[in-house]
C-alpha cells in the first residue's frame, strides 16, 4: 500500500524551480529516502510531504488525503524531525517532549508514561529535567526524533537527520532509526550523505536540480550506474598525465583481454576514480602508470551519483 | 530499550487507540507560552510592580506636587490632582509598551531565532491558531501587568471609582490593538534593524503626546487631531474615566470600539503575513 504518491509534483519560487515536476510513491514500513546534494530540492519536496507548503503543480497524496484540504488531519498522522532542530532551548528536556505532545491534543495521562518511554529509547533519561541548551548535537537531535515520535505518527519525516553531528553520534541516532524500521515505522528522509541513504533506506531517489535522475534500492543503483569495484589512482599533480595513461591502457588492451579493464573513469582535483569490474587484472596491466597511490574498494551511492550528474554529493 | 516507542511490539503503533480525536485548538498554542512564561514570571511581575511604583513616586508626588501648587483654574486637569490625572495615563501608555515588546523581538523570534512558529506548524495546529495562541499570551500578559498596576495605583491612592477594576480591562484593548497590527507587521521582516526605531519614533512619540502626561488639548490643534487617531489616545480615555469615575458617557463604548475594530484589522493583517511567512 502507498502511504504517500506524488506525480508531476512542482515547486517554484518566484522564477527558481526547486522541485520540477517530480513522481515518487512511499510504500507502508518502508524506509525512503532522497539522496542529492544541497540545493537538489530535498527539503522543498519535504516540506510538502509535511504539508507547510504548497505544490504550484502535479498531484500529491498522503495517507490518502489532500495536504491542501486535510492539512491538519494528515500532519496530525505525521511526525517531522525539521533540518534544523527548534526544541526549545529554555525549557527542560522533558517539558519540550510535553508541550509539543500537546499540539496533538494529548492528555497529561497519556503523555506522561509515553514522554518516559521515549527518553529511554532516545537515550536521554537521565537529562529530562534538565534545559535542553547545553546538550550535545547528538542528544539534542534524538530529542527532536523522540519529540516527532510523540504522537506515535504513521510515517516519520526526517530532513537530513544526522547532518552537523560527529561520527559517533550518527551512528547512534542511525541505531535508533534502525530499530523503528524494524517496528514498522514508515520513514522518509532526505540526505547527501551516500553512506546514511545505504545504510537507512530500503529505496530511494537520487535528486539533482530539483529533478528525480534514478531510483532503486541502494544496491540496485549501485548494480545498474557503476561497477562491482572502484580503483582510486591519487596523484596531487598528474592527475591529467594518469587520466591520458588509462585511455592508453584501454585502446592497447582492449584487443588482448577478454573484457575491458575497465569501463570508465571520473577525474577528481585530486585523483582519478577507474570503474572496473576486476580491479586485480586493472592494476596488473597499470605498466607505466605511477599514482601516488592506489585504493581498492567497492562501489558506493557516492560512485551513482558521480556518473549520473558528472559532480559530488557534498563540495 | 526495547520497550520504547509502539505500545505493542510486533504491530507499528498505527492501530493505537487515541487517533482520532485529536482537536488541536489555540488552547495549546497558549499553553507552551504559559509553559515558558512559568519560568520567569517572578521577574516579569515584580518589573510589572516596580515601574509604577517608580513612575507615580517621581512624577505622580514629585511632579505632582509643583503642579498642583501652580495649577489653578480646576479645569485644567478636570479637577483632579496630578497624580490622579497621571495614573490612568500611564496604565494605559505602559499596557502599549509591554504589548509591543511582546509582538516584536518574541514573533521574529518564533520564525526566525527559535522557530516556535515553525515548530507548531509541523503539528495539526494551523496558522490561525499559531497566532491567536500568541496573541491570548500577549493579551494575558498585559493584563497580569495591568492589574498590578492597579493595585499600585490603589495603594497611592489615585484610585476613585469601583470602576477602576475594568481599567485593565481597557489597557489589555489599548495594548493589542497595537499587538496585532505590530505582529502582522514584523512576520513580513528578515531582521530586527527596526525594532528600536519603530519603537523610538513611532511608540513613543504617541505615549509623549497622546493625553497620559497632560491633556491633548494643551497640543496645537493638528498634533491633537493627530493624537485623537492614536490607539493610545483611546486607551488613555477609557482608563482615566474608569479610574476616576469622571466622564463616564457612552463615548466610553466608541473608544472601546476604536480599539476592538483595530484589534480586529491586526488580526485579519496578521493572518495573511504569518500564513505567507509559515506555509511559503
Amino acid at each position: 500500500m502507498s502511504l504517500i504518491a506524488a506525480s508531476g509534483l512542482t515547486k517554484r519560487f518566484g522564477e527558481f524551480i526547486a522541485v520540477d515536476g517530480i513522481s515518487f510513491e512511499v510504500r507502508s514500513g518502508e524506509v525512503f529516502g532522497f539522496l542529492g546534494p544541497n540545493g537538489a530540492g530535498k527539503s522543498s519536496t519535504m516540506r510538502m510531504i509535511g504539508c507547510v507548503s504548497h505544490a504550484n503543480a502535479g498531484h500529491l497524496q498522503i495517507l490518502g488525503m489532500d495536504p491542501i484540504q486535510q492539512g491538519a488531519a494528515i500532519r496530525a498522522r505525521l511526525g517531522v524531525v525539521p533540518q534544523m532542530d527548534n526544541l526549545d532551548e529554555e525549557l527542560s528536556v522533558a517539558q519540550n517532549l510535553f508541550v509539543y505532545g500537546r499540539y496533538f491534543d494529548l492528555s497529561k495521562a497519556v503523555l506522561r508514561p509515553r514522554i518516559a518511554e521515549l527518553l529511554e529509547f532516545v537515550q536521554l533519561t537521565e537529562r529530562a529535567d534538565d534545559r535542553v541548551e547545553p546538550l550535545s548535537g547528538g542528544m539534542k537531535r534524538r530529542l527532536t526524533i523522540a519529540r516527532a515520535l510523540i504522537s506515535q505518527p504513521e510515517v516519520l519525516l526526517l530532513d537530513e537527520p544526522t547532518t552537523g553531528l560527529d561520527p559517533q553520534a550518527r551512528h547512534v541516532v542511525w541505531e535508533r532509526l534502525g530499530t523503528l524500521k524494524r517496528r514498522g515505522v514508515t520513514q522518509v528522509l532526505t540526505t547527501h550523505y551516500m553512506d546514511e541513504a545505504e545504510q537507512l533506506c530500503d529505496r530511494l531517489v537520487v535528486m539533482d536540480k530539483g529533478k528525480i535522475v534514478a531510483e532503486g534500492s541502494p544496491r540496485e543503483l549501485i548494480e545498474r550506474y557503476s561497477t562491482r569495484e572502484v580503483v582510486e589512482l591519487r596523484a596531487n599533480e598528474m592527475v591529467a598525465v594518469l587520466s591520458a595513461g588509462l585511455a592508453d591502457l584501454l585502446q592497447k588492451n582492449n584487443s588482448t583481454t577478454a573484457g575491458a579493464l575497465y569501463e570508465r573513469t571520473e577525474e577528481l582535483p585530486d585523483r582519478v576514480l577507474v570503474y572496473t569490474n576486476s580491479s586485480e587484472q586493472l592494476l596488473a596491466h597499470l605498466g607505466d602508470i605511477h599514482p601516488d597511490s592506489v585504493l581498492v574498494r567497492r562501489s558506493t551511492l557516492e560512485d551513482v551519483f558521480l556518473s549520473l550528474t558528472g559532480r559530488t554529493l557534498v563540495d | 530499550m526495547t520497550q520504547a516507542v509502539p505500545s505493542s511490539s510486533t504491530a507499528p503503533y498505527t492501530s493505537s487507540v487515541q487517533r482520532t480525536p485529536l482537536a488541536p485548538s489555540t488552547k495549546q498554542a497558549v499553553e507552551y507560552w504559559l509553559t515558558t512564561y512559568r519560568r520567569n514570571w517572578k521577574g516579569s511581575v515584580l518589573t510589572s510592580f516596580l515601574s509604577p511604583v517608580l513612575f507615580l513616586a517621581a512624577m505622580g508626588l514629585g511632579l505632582g506636587s509643583l503642579i498642583d501648587a501652580e495649577v489653578t483654574s480646576p479645569n485644567h486637569l478636570s479637577g483632579l490632582d496630578y497624580l490622579d490625572f497621571l495614573a490612568p495615563g500611564l496604565l494605559a501608555g505602559n499596557a502599549m509598551l509591554l504589548a509591543v515588546n511582546e509582538s516584536t523581538y518574541p514573533v521574529l523570534g518564533g520564525f526566525k531565532w527559535y522557530r516556535t512558529y515553525t515548530a507548531m506548524a509541523a503539528s495539526p495546529l494551523e496558522g490561525k491558531q499559531i497566532l491567536l495562541g500568541h496573541f491570548v499570551y500577549m493579551a494575558f500578559r498585559v493584563a497580569l501587568a495591568s492589574f498590578v498596576f492597579l493595585g499600585v495605583m490603589a495603594a497611592f491612592g489615585s484610585v476613585g471609582s469601583p470602576l477602576a477594576v475594568l481599567a485593565p480591562i481597557a489597557a489589555v484593548l489599548c495594548g493589542m490593538a497595537f499587538a496585532t497590527p505590530t505582529a502582522a507587521l514584523v512576520a513580513t521582516r528578515t531582521q530586527a534593524d527596526n525594532f528600536s526605531t519603530f519603537t523610538r519614533f513611532v511608540i513613543m512619540p504617541m505615549f509623549l503626546f497622546s493625553g497620559t502626561f497632560y491633556p491633548v488639548s494643551q497640543l496645537p490643534v493638528v498634533l491633537e487631531q493627530i493624537a485623537w487617531l492614536t490607539p493610545v489616545w483611546h486607551g488613555v480615555r477609557l482608563c482615566r474615566a474608569l479610574c476616576t469615575g469622571d466622564n463616564v458617557d457612552w463615548t466610553l463604548v466608541g473608544h472601546a470600539a476604536y480599539l476592538v475594530a483595530l484589534i480586529f484589522v491586526g488580526i485579519a493583517a496578521a493572518r495573511y503575513t504569518f500564513a505567507r511567512r509559515l506555509y511559503e
